[in-house]
């Protein structure tokens, strides 16, 4: 068993290294509070800065000048005396801050004073025909495999969807000698009717340049289909071929790797296992918590953080996690000496970090078609149910999506609803005539991640516990 | 499925996949390790048999489940390779004790 948390009670607990749970754990620690930051990877950095210590991709303008923004804060959280481990999966947290953490095959339990979720985002589901065959992943994916162990697709390779990610994988692979065949964005074009009010707040950002800047080097390169309205991935055993509509017409080329990616959404599962009041959000058409401007919960002690707090990107993430910080420095140690901005400070830059956000939203809001699937493709991974099978338990009386899963197991495999809860929502509230905010979500519980039961029975047991099930 | 840099100068870890050497790179997940491997690593699902691979790489998804060292149903994408790991691939659902 690996070596574990050196206490059993901090002032803080923050789960996720990433942009957010850096600037969180470094603020509290920073103010001398007894900070422990828990992270399910081998290093530290979430997603957007993944592997920042150890990838092999080393040349500074491969991954791109984002990407090594993070060394700063890396660093930063490491002086800062905050205690991080890493490989260090966070299963469960409850009402009275008790954190369950499973590390090195062994779990136990810490309490905290303040607990900051920084559990991040995950990709929006993409339920197309043929999405579970081997050879299909997500964008993300594809760039994980390039920063952590610089790893580029092999053989006829094709990128779907939209959004920014798209184009920094399509990008990022070919800078890194790559080839892509094909782009087919998915993009509506009404979608501009929407965003258009937006775009003036938005040509203020540097993500205005920088997406410019992105697509005009891929499209140098790689041939790009817009408007594609429909897609498939076909395939005896293994995707072989993708099928698309796009002005009318359907097209099939041959693949070998099919990279599917239609924005992010939050990671909500721990947090809704901790009882935090959530909403669905209209725009970007995901589940957000309720948060007030500190970024505390419904559930008095949980702050979240980051893109678990909703899709802002990583400098949103960097500010909101030292708001996070600063908000229970405030409430823990009122009168502890300070090195860092002011809480008002902190909200103008986090005003700036997040302007621009709702043009992104509106213009890459994915269509009904990539988000609602008909007949028979798979919305449920994990337990292969189909979209088909979820209309036909609506039409027997399946009202929501915790009904559902006596009908037809949906969202109760080891993903536990990550890869299909959105789209049961919004399927089953279309099915219903109902609105997702009335149809609601899986009802999480810890564990949130599976841990095997022997892990369960070896845990450390207080007097307390045994007393409350021995008589 | 997918290649690695020829600038990628990180140390060789040895493994196996099912009882086939395999050189992988320290800091690989085993995930990674696997679709660089060049071997057909898919495994087949608990419920109707189908084919998998990885798809999120990053803890969600599940599709990555694989046996190391004995243990079955570990995330091989959040596992990192170690000399001499003893990878298996999963066929259908798990045995009791594994």
């Amino acid at each position: 068993m690996s070596a574990g948390p050196t206490r059993s009670e901090y002032d803080v607990v923050v789960v996720g290294a990433g942009p957010a749970g850096l600037a969180a754990a470094a603020t509290a620690a920073g103010a001398g509070l007894s900070t422990l930051l828990l992270d399910e990877n081998a290093g530290p950095g979430g997603q957007v800065w993944r592997a920042i210590d150890t990838t092999p991709v080393r040349a500074p303008d491969l991954l791109g000048r984002d990407y090594w923004a993070g060394a700063g804060l890396v660093a930063e959280a490491r002086a800062s005396g905050a205690e991080i481990l890493q490989g260090a999966t966070v299963w469960g947290l409850d009402r009275n801050l008790e954190v369950a953490v499973s590390i090195g095959g062994g779990s136990r339990f810490v309490t905290a004073r303040r607990v900051v979720l920084a559990t991040g985002a995950l990709e929006r589901p993409f339920p197309i025909p043929g999405w579970t065959l081997p050879g299909v992943l997500t964008a993300g994916a594809a760039q994980t495999l390039l920063k952590s162990s610089g790893l580029v697709p092999e053989g006829r390779t094709v990128l779907a969807g939209q959004g920014p990610l798209l184009w920094l994988l399509a990008a990022q692979i070919l800078r890194l000698g790559g080839g892509i065949d094909l782009i087919l964005d998915t993009a509506e074009r009404a979608n501009w009717r929407q965003a258009w009010r937006y775009a003036p707040g938005f040509l203020f950002t540097p993500y205005f340049a920088k997406g410019l800047a992105l697509m005009r080097e891929v499209r140098a390169k790689v041939r790009v289909v817009s408007g594609v309205t429909a897609l498939s991935a076909e395939g005896d055993g293994r995707v072989e071929r993708v099928a698309y509509t796009a002005g009318g017409r359907r097209e099939t080329v041959p693949v070998d790797t099919l990279l599917l990616h239609q924005g992010v959404v939050p990671n909500v599962n721990l947090a809704m296992a901790a009882g935090v009041k959530h909403a669905w959000d209209p725009i970007q058409l995901c589940w957000a918590p309720v948060l007030d401007e500190t970024l505390a919960t419904s559930v008095p002690g949980i702050a979240i953080a980051g893109d678990g707090a909703g899709i802002g990107g990583a400098p949103a993430a960097v500010v909101r996690g030292r708001i996070a910080g600063l908000a229970a420095v405030e409430a823990l140690a009122p009168t502890a000496v300070r090195r860092g901005p002011s809480m008002e400070t902190l909200r103008v830059a986090r005003d700036r970090a997040e302007r621009g956000r709702r043009f992104l939203d509106l213009l890459f809001r994915p269509s009904r078609a990539f988000r609602i699937p008909d007949g028979d493709t798979v919305v449920c991974r994990c337990e292969e149910v189909t979209a088909r099978d979820i209309r036909d338990a609506v039409a027997i009386g399946a009202t929501g999506p915790n009904q559902l899963k006596a009908y037809r197991r949906a969202g109760m495999g080891p993903c536990q609803g990550r890869l299909c809860g959105l789209t049961v929502t919004e399927l089953m509230a279309e099915a219903r005539g109902m609105t997702p905010e009335e149809i609601g979500y899986y009802r999480l519980r810890p564990p949130v991640k599976p841990i095997t039961l022997a892990e369960l029975a070896d845990m450390p047991q207080s007097e307390s516990a045994v007393r409350a099930v021995v008589r | 499925m997918f290649k690695r840099l020829q600038a990628d100068t990180r140390k060789p870890v040895g493994i196996f996949v099912d009882g086939t050497a395999v050189t992988a790179r320290e800091g690989d997940t085993v995930s990674a390790a696997l679709l660089a491997s060049g071997l057909d690593v898919r495994r087949t699902t608990a419920v109707s048999g189908a084919p998998r691979l990885p798809y999120c790489m990053m803890g969600v998804c599940f599709d990555c489940l694989v046996t190391v060292d004995g243990t079955g149903n570990r995330q091989g994408c959040l596992i990192t390779v170690r000399e001499g790991m003893r990878i298996e691939i999963q066929k259908g659902k798990r045995e009791i004790g594994r």
